[in-house]
């Protein structure tokens, strides 16, 4: 018979600590109700907050008692630092839940079907629908897609392959555009086109300000592929004999292909909600439009804040809902960036 | 057929571009610089729209609280007063509320991702934070008002209740509803997200080497993070902390839904009035007139240099943090 060493884990928890984390677990549930019933505090968020409290201060008693004072440190601050984790998903995880709890009553069968030009903020909710709303959020965000794809994707170009002299300060401004308030992007636009050359709200100027928008979001994600696609690559289309405009748009622009879609479905979903350039440049009619050169026309963003400030129960429903399309259409958009961002490199 | 003919002649070998290539590297440049471009007419249309009121109102601009208009029948100005200074004290009061609420809990939470979180769980969290940052802002606002506000204001009143002996948390008159700490609260929920991915990013950058050695010394995962991944990471969270101030700074719905807007310099953190310049450009724009739209451009000037000059630093330190990393 020979003898099998068995694997030795010193560090794993042995069944005495595992039950001893349980108990901890179970007395700061029972000293977190006490203390909430017995103080006049209130609501879920106090049963949570003194929970944690609670268990950091059992568990790092103990260590101190068991081990000392740095093991009691160190349990404290991984207490804390899961309630930091915590406290950052907690508002996304209710957010979720009240856009769906609110949301769902105001979804009907007509709902994608019609529009609102012949209902009022206090009709009954199966009248209207948000069809003006969803044709002018897609045009305007297939305008914004035709004029900030070209200038993103060039960027990113020129601080990846050309490399040229402005590389540096392009990066940094591209950074900077990045931070540029959305409003500020509208006013922009407002003072330049709308007041000097066009006089009317129209699909057009309200894709202007959300390319501003995107356009960074686009170059700096695109940038990031481009630089993960291997410089083998280009070295075997220069060594074949092609000069830099082929290699770049045989074979480096392929090959990031995937990572690419991947930058302009992020930016798509930066702009699908952004609501301040809308509200001052697009009018917000109720009726679909089909011309997106001129006169009003309506989306997403503008339908929840024209639902949301007429402020009827039943216009407030119709905000939920329009959150809740909006919420999933920006869900499906990061799903999509996210799957395709798995294979940065296609075949 | 002489066999010369067959064999190519030699290229000639040159480091100078083909046309296609000079074409090519023109169009690029030419898309590359757009964002100057982009950049610099944002600041030149904007000053020059708003130059009139500018002139007119010189530094009052900056530090005058008032902001109002009188137009006589025909729609003629008869008398303006714009001032920033509310507004400018509102957006900083709401920005640093936001940056004070989020940094520690983005710090922790970056923390817990880097060191503390299993596999599994790291990747779910990071996809759902990553999510977070690309939710539209009027989800934030609307979700605030109507679901979060009454829980802040309790919060605000419990503050006040024990902690209303410092200046700073004065509520007087007694009035919670809408107050810059609520705008605050929603704004830090909006830039967590940003702050968490960018200190996550740089606490990953720690070098292993020196993780593994204080663990080897016998340091608790504490001690080699104070002794480690702090040091290493300080100066990128303060970069971090400032793209989110520049975040905050420069947005306008969110905090328009839940902001009670007041023209007086309001520094209590807790008292429903406060102000915001991007919300007052969506609040006065409506009715404005042709010199009141004016003015708005000369604010949304000031916003577009504030949030460039914060954006810049950040960056700034930021970029220098992540390369002394490596």
């Amino acid at each position: 018979m020979t003898a099998v060493a068995t694997p030795q884990k010193p560090w794993a928890k042995r069944p005495v600590d595992r039950i001893r984390e349980f108990g901890f677990l179970i007395a700061a549930v029972i000293f977190a109700f006490g203390f909430v019933a017995a103080t006049e505090m209130k609501g879920k968020l106090a049963y949570a907050f003194i929970f944690f409290v609670a268990y950091g201060v059992f568990t790092s008693t103990f260590a101190f008692i068991s081990r000392g004072a740095p093991a009691a440190k160190d349990l404290l601050i991984s207490t804390l630092v899961s309630l930091g984790a915590v406290l950052t998903v907690l508002p996304i995880a209710s957010i979720f839940f009240t856009v769906l709890q609110k949301g769902l009553p105001g979804l009907h069968f007509g709902l994608l079907t019609n529009d609102m030009s012949m209902a009022t903020s206090t009709d009954p909710i199966a009248t209207g629908g948000i069809l003006h709303a969803i044709t002018g959020t897609l045009t305007l965000v297939t305008l914004a897609l035709f004029m900030s794809v070209p200038i993103g994707i060039l960027t990113a170009l020129y601080l990846t392959e050309v490399k040229g002299r402005f590389a540096g300060p392009i990066r940094f401004l591209v950074q900077a555009m990045s931070g540029v308030p959305s409003i500020v992007a509208g006013l922009f636009i407002l003072s330049a086109i709308l007041y000097t050359i066009t006089k009317d709200y129209s699909a057009l100027m309200g894709a202007l300000a959300l390319t501003i928008l995107m356009i960074p979001t686009i170059a700096r994600t695109s940038e990031e592929v481009l630089l993960l696609i291997p410089n083998d690559l280009r070295e075997a289309g220069t060594a074949l004999g092609g000069t830099q405009w082929r290699t770049v748009a045989m074979i480096v622009l392929p090959a990031a292909r995937s990572g690419l879609m991947t930058a302009i479905i992020l930016g798509v979903a930066r702009i699908a909600g952004e609501t301040a350039p809308i509200l001052l440049l697009t009018g917000g009619g109720d009726k679909v439009n089909p011309n997106p050169f001129s006169g009003s026309v309506g989306s997403m963003p503008y339908y929840i804040w024209k639902a949301f400030n007429a402020g009827s129960p039943e216009a407030i429903t119709r905000a939920w809902a329009g959150l809740l399309v909006l919420m999933i259409v920006v869900l499906i958009l990061f799903l999509a960036a996210r799957a395709l961002s798995n294979r940065k490199v296609s075949q | 057929m002489s066999i010369t003919t067959l064999i190519p002649s030699p290229r000639d070998i040159t480091t100078e571009p083909r046309r296609s290539d000079k074409v090519f590297r023109g169009v690029v440049t030419g898309g590359g610089l757009s964002s100057l471009v982009i950049l610099g007419l944002i600041a030149l249309f904007l000053a020059y729209r708003g130059f009139e009121v500018l002139k007119q109102e010189g530094l009052g601009f900056i530090t005058n609280a008032e902001w109002s208009i009188t137009l006589d029948e025909s729609a003629n100005v008869v008398e303006s007063n714009f001032g920033l200074s509310a507004m400018l004290v509102g957006t900083i009061l709401c920005s640093l509320v936001a940056v004070v609420i989020a940094v520690p809990i983005s710090v922790f939470s970056a923390l817990y991702l880097n060191f503390y979180a299993p596999g599994w769980l790291k990747k779910i969290l990071v996809a759902v934070i990553d999510m977070m940052a690309a939710f539209p802002s009027i989800l934030f606002g609307i979700w605030g008002f109507l679901v979060l506000m009454p829980s802040v204001e309790y919060w605000g009143k419990l503050i006040n209740k024990y902690l209303g002996w410092i200046p700073l948390f004065e509520v007087k008159p007694y009035f919670f509803t809408r107050s810059p700490f609520v705008a605050g609260v929603v704004l830090a929920i909006m830039i967590i997200p940003i702050i968490t991915s960018v200190s996550r990013e740089i606490f990953a950058q720690a070098p292993l080497d020196r993780i593994q050695a204080a663990f080897a010394l016998g340091a608790t995962r504490w001690a080699m993070i104070k002794a480690v991944v702090i040091p290493h990471g300080r100066s990128g969270v303060v970069g971090g902390a400032m793209l989110g101030l520049g975040r905050a700074m420069g947005e306008t719905v969110a905090v328009y839904t839940v902001l009670n807007i007041v023209f007086q310099i309001n520094w209590h953190v807790l008292l429903g009035a406060g102000g915001n310049v991007a919300s007052l450009i969506i609040l006065k724009f409506g009715e404005a007139s042709a010199y009141e739209i004016k003015a708005l451009m000369a604010a949304g000037l000031v916003l577009f240099f504030l949030t460039l000059s914060v954006n810049a630093a950040a960056n700034f330190i930021v970029k220098r943090t992540g390369k002394s990393g490596r």
